[in-house]
């Protein structure tokens, strides 16, 4: 039952992950996206990470979802017109031959997996979300030992602000 | 064998110790960005900026000496970041670049009127991730310095927002370097996979005791990290975004490019291959020879055919990441030291070198060819002298640091067996003096074609002082490199793994 979810949700995004780049109309790519980031959001439940998901959720699939379809809307982008960025047949082919060789790279993997020894048992996530609680076992880790990771995030968001103004602002 | 403070670097206190030039570098890209808002109209106003900056990199540089002089080490296993002499000289490489680029920047930015203080804040962030990627002993933290790095560089080469070759050097940057971060991320995904952990030591760990020797995903994570990192570093056949990127950007920017960017990259890749990978190193140097060698060899012939002189130093900024993949290749501790002191030498004479193609370019220095330079010895003595030591130096003439470099990594080569890269260099630069020494005999036995050729020539304030001292330092690490070459020593014998050396490694030795 699980795994058969699993192929669902994972279907579902690689589908709308397809339509999505394959759009013309940026407020239909936009849309695509949603859904793509929704199915995501049931696969992390399906890992016993439920407040990842509805991080995903709320976060992703609604905030910067939202920004993006602002943003489209303020630059009037809804008709682009037939204009399509990939070029020529030849270079359909080089893209096609690239995701294919990513695809089967990933045929092997699907064999060997992880070494037994590094599995984490099933369930075990479910003993710490009840232990810690659904945040706590989050929380922890990402103030504790990722603390450093963390706190380079924030300065990685800040020089992208700090250089999207700066490119972007018309009078410095 | 160690002495010195031991630090606990899982305790919170500890981190704050070993991360004092990276919170101060962050400290002062946080007052610069505030000063930009605050005041921003005047060239008195863009000055303070950079002096903040000079004095912030000054202190972060003296604060790296300090845990230097102290001998810090970690205890155990460092989680995330690292103490230790590797990270404390690469920071010592990325900080003095940085410095030479923002005192060439000063007349820079106010003749080609880039006028937004916010250029230093970028720097100090850019500086601040290249510093994690040195410091990372964590896949984690090196990919988000990496990212950070990236990210302020991207801005910085489109900060000149007049020109179209900036924008587009930025997008093209932008693009295949989110490409390269895919690769990147993708390898270290692969690498979690198979060995449960991304701390570098641990990988290592994990590795020996459960025989991932010759894991598929383990292998495959290598191989997608290798990727990543050849296009950060702009390894052939990777490099393609290089050249148009170096070209277009604001010539102090492809220097920090050239320099600092390259440093921190190959500061990250030592450590991730002779720390996390030590165990499947046949595997890597396989792969580390032939990038090696085709980059050193494409890198100089293609060069060979540029005539406009910015584009030039581009391609021979890729032919010299050939000599430090070469450097890296044996996978010895000698290797790394011969990096670090190459990367040293490689940062001075890259600066020198691009700072008089800033000075000597007026109105865009993409157009300067190498006839442009004819009789340059004869107005600007001093300024084509500086030249001329760059050039040999990059050259790998005797007597420069250069030269030093070059025949430390040839010794890492030969103390390796591998004979055919130490051959593959030495062909390498006996090409690039195809396009080095017609520069120097433009400058000196070429008649200016007019009296008022070179009158445009400025090197003016800081840019002076620039030339001088990487002049200056690259005459001196020529003729007397042991101080340096003794730091680079002790620098690289820290990426030693903890572990009883293996049967492969012997046969190294």
């Amino acid at each position: 039952m699980i795994t058969g979810l699993f192929w669902a949700f994972s279907g579902i995004a690689i589908l709308a992950a397809l339509l999505c780049i394959t759009r013309k109309s940026p407020v239909a790519s936009a849309l695509w996206l949603v859904v793509t980031l929704f199915a995501l959001a049931g696969d992390y439940v399906l890992l016993d990470a439920q407040f990842i998901a509805v991080l995903q959720v709320l976060v992703y699939a609604g905030a910067i979802m939202v920004l993006f379809l602002f943003v489209i809307m303020l630059l009037n982008l809804g008709r682009s017109g037939t204009r399509t960025d990939i070029k020529g047949w030849m270079g359909r082919v080089l893209a096609a031959a690239l995701g294919t060789a990513l695809v089967l790279e990933l045929l092997p993997l699907r064999d060997l997996g992880p070494p037994e020894q590094i599995r984490i048992p099933a369930g075990t996530l479910a003993t710490l979300a009840e232990t810690k609680g659904a945040v706590g076992m989050i929380a922890e880790p990402l103030f504790k030992a990722y603390l450093v990771p963390f706190e380079i995030t924030s300065l990685l968001l800040l020089a992208a602000v700090i250089g999207a103004v700066v490119l972007a602002k018309r009078k410095l | 064998m160690i002495s010195g403070v031991v630090l606990d670097l899982s305790n919170i206190l500890g981190v704050l110790i070993a991360l004092r030039p990276e919170i101060i570098i962050t400290l002062a890209a946080l007052a610069v960005t505030v000063l930009a808002a605050w005041r921003h109209k005047t060239v008195d106003d863009r000055q303070t900026a950079a002096w903040v900056t000079i004095i912030a990199l000054a202190v972060a540089q003296g604060s790296v000496g300090f845990l230097w002089y102290q001998g810090y080490h970690p205890f155990g296993v460092s989680p995330m970041v690292t103490v230790d002499y590797f990270r404390l000289a690469s920071a010592t490489i990325i900080l003095l670049g940085a410095l030479l680029t923002v005192l060439l920047s000063l007349s820079y930015v106010e003749r080609e009127r880039l006028w937004a203080p916010e250029y230093y804040a970028l720097l100090l962030l850019a500086v601040a991730g290249m510093l994690f990627m040195a410091a990372g002993s964590d896949l984690v933290t090196i990919f988000l310095g990496l990212e950070l790095m990236s990210v302020s560089v991207y801005v910085l080469a489109g900060i000149n927002r007049r020109s179209q070759h900036s924008a587009e050097a930025a997008l093209k940057y932008f693009l295949l370097g989110a490409f390269a971060s895919a690769f990147l991320l993708y390898g270290i995904a692969l690498t979690y996979g198979a060995t449960g952990t991304t701390n570098l030591l641990l990988i290592n760990f994990q590795v020996q005791s459960l025989a991932l020797q010759s894991n598929v995903m383990l292998l495959l994570g290598l191989g997608l990290l290798l990727v990543g990192f050849g296009f950060k570093v702009a390894a052939v056949p990777f490099h393609m975004w290089a050249p148009d990127v170096y070209d277009g950007a604001p010539t102090p920017v492809t220097a920090f490019m050239a320099a600092g960017v390259k440093a921190a990259g190959f500061a990250a890749l030592a450590r991730v291959l002779l720390t996390a990978f030590i165990s499947v190193a046949p595997v890597w140097q396989e792969a580390l020879w032939w990038l090696a060698a085709v980059t050193m060899i494409a890198g100089n012939l293609v060069a060979l055919a540029q005539r406009n002189i910015k584009r030039m130093l581009a391609y021979s900024s890729i032919a010299h990441a050939g000599y430090l993949l070469a450097a890296l290749a044996p996978g010895t501790v000698v290797g790394a030291a011969a990096l670090l002191f190459y990367g040293l030498a490689y940062t001075l004479m890259t600066l020198g070198a691009f700072t008089v193609l800033a000075g000597a370019g007026r109105d865009g220095e993409r157009t300067l060819k190498v006839d442009d330079l004819a009789g340059l010895a004869e107005r600007r003595p001093w300024v084509a002298a500086a030249l001329t030591v760059f050039l040999l130096s990059l050259l790998g003439f005797p007597g420069t640091a250069g030269f030093m470099g070059k025949w430390y990594i040839l010794q890492a080569i030969v103390d390796a067996r591998q004979i055919t890269l130490a051959v593959v260099l030495v062909a390498a630069s006996v090409i690039s003096a195809g396009y080095y020494l017609p520069i120097i005999m433009a400058m000196y036995m070429k008649p200016a074609p007019s009296a008022d050729s070179h009158a445009g020539v400025q090197v003016v304030g800081a840019a002076r002082w620039v030339l001088g001292v990487t002049a200056i330092l690259l005459v001196l690490f020529g003729v007397w490199p042991n101080a340096a070459m003794n730091l680079a020593q002790r620098g690289g014998s820290d990426l030693r793994p903890i572990r009883a050396p293996s049967a492969q490694e012997e046969h190294q030795h």
